[in-house]
């Protein structure tokens, strides 16, 4: 049986660790390579590494960090931001990443995920999104809109209906990331992520609003993810990743517990 | 010095800095005359069984790795490299090295709702001992990342199995040969002790 997975989102703006608070005032907190190698350490299962500012500024992924990064942490990471073609995909996995996330390109170009899933591998193409709460609409019934540029641009694509359609181009793995619980720590959007979990087959990865290990403990019993994304609460201390699997594994989830 | 085969089959230079950070020398070589001359060899890889296949045969690699086999080099298989010593996968019915009896065959899940790949961290339960799993204890996890799992002929020659719908084989172990279906290089600390035994292993027999 498979263990659910803790996941460290690493926001990288140039070569800092960023964090947003609702994808707006980002500001730098430091080393993501040594904050990556401590999580590594520290027992988390797997890191993702954010360009948040890639998509935005059509700017290529920091391939150096990459390799950086691989030859700090043994286990597996994905990259995400401004990835648009199989050859950026590549480079990437070349350059020691397990997964790659695109986001904003395949809305653009859906075809990108098939295409990256034949060249690396269907598990290796991860597809991200940023939904935001909306009215209900004939266009968007779950009431869950897709945004793309780093969570600026809507696109009125209904994000339940994106989410399958991912699957069926070939993604292997889902990332939800709420805008509208980002930074909040109020908890994850358990309703939108138990939502898309229930309509695919592929795992699905809870992101945006961690604040407490109960509201971890939520997504993965109540929101039906296989992971869940942490950000704020580990950057800044609050909790260590030992901390929040300790609780999740004494409240009865699987986790990988030696490290 | 390990000698890590490079046969186009993915990434493999996750299993080389792996390697450095256990503090062993090692480098990647697509060359038949070095596998077949190695002190050491790792046989990685990912991808399908077909192309790995024939990408080993046109090179030559293929009879290197099986001569390496018979005059007793140590090996150790990771993955594909791993699916592709028995005799044959069922991935596009494909004829392998055949360094140890038996076949590679495709998850039959039951559970519909177990997902193939079978891809994250699982536990490895050691059922008979192996230099290579010494210090492995239950609830000790590796990381996975496949559809196909080995299945060797002769249960003896099955040394940890995993369970995903039901235990498969996913370590076996034959002479000089040892081969594991999850990723050493990506599996922690303990993927890294695996490989720092590998380092010490003289191909002992158990």
């Amino acid at each position: 049986m498979l263990s659910k997975r803790l996941v460290i989102c690493l926001d990288v703006r140039g070569d800092k660790l960023a964090k947003s608070i609702k994808f707006a005032e980002t500001k730098d907190i430091g080393d993501p390579i040594a904050k990556a190698r401590q999580y590594y350490e520290d027992g988390v299962d797997e890191l993702v590494f954010y360009d948040i500012t890639a998509s935005r500024e059509n700017r290529d992924i920091r391939i150096h960090m990459v390799e950086q990064a691989a030859s700090q942490i043994f286990i597996p990471f994905s990259v995400g931001g401004g990835i648009r073609s199989v050859k950026d995909a590549t480079k990437l996995r070349n350059a020691g990443a397990e997964k790659v996330n695109v986001n904003t390109a395949a809305v653009q170009r859906p075809k990108l995920i098939t295409e990256i899933a034949e060249a690396i591998g269907s598990q290796s193409a991860i597809l991200s999104m940023d939904i935001r709460r909306v009215n209900p609409t004939r266009e968007i019934p779950s009431g869950y809109e897709i945004v793309i540029n780093g969570g600026i641009t809507p696109t009125g694509i209904d994000a339940l209906g994106w989410a399958k359609k991912g699957e069926e181009l070939g993604a292997g793995e889902l990332v939800i990331n709420s805008i509208d619980a980002d930074g909040t720590k109020d908890g994850y959007e358990l309703k939108l992520t138990r939502m898309i979990a229930d309509a695919v087959g592929i795992p699905v990865i809870a992101s945006g609003g961690a604040g407490k290990p109960e509201h971890l403990y939520d997504a993965l019993t109540e929101g039906r993810a296989d992971a869940a994304l942490v950000a704020s609460i580990v950057h800044y201390g609050e909790y260590t990743c030992r901390q929040l699997k300790e609780y999740l594994h004494g409240r009865g989830i699987k986790v990988r517990m030696s490290y | 010095m390990i000698t890590i085969v490079d046969y186009n089959a993915g990434n493999i230079r996750s299993v080389l800095r792996a390697c450095g950070e256990v503090g062993a020398k090692a480098a990647i070589t697509g060359d038949p005359e070095a596998v077949a001359k190695a002190e050491k060899i790792i046989f990685p890889g990912v991808g399908a069984a077909p192309s790995a296949m024939a990408y080993l045969t046109k090179t030559g690699l293929d009879t290197a790795l099986t001569e390496a086999f018979r005059v007793g080099i140590p090996i150790l298989g990771i993955c594909m490299g791993t699916q592709i010593v028995l005799e044959s996968s069922e991935e596009g019915d494909q004829k392998c090295l055949g360094l140890i009896p038996g076949r590679t065959v495709r998850f039959r899940l039951k559970d519909k709702r177990l997902k193939i790949p079978h891809m994250g961290w699982n536990e490895v339960k050691v059922v008979k001992p192996h230099p290579l799993l010494e210090g492995i204890k239950g609830g000790d996890e590796f990381y996975f990342v496949h559809s196909y799992y080995p299945q060797p002929a002769d249960e003896n020659n099955i040394y940890a199995v995993a369970d995903y719908g039901g235990d498969f084989c996913c370590a076996l172990g034959y002479k000089n040969l040892f081969a594991v279906q999850f990723h050493p290089e990506k599996s922690g600390r303990l993927g890294l002790e695996l490989l720092e035994r590998f380092t010490k292993w003289e191909g002992e027999e158990v």
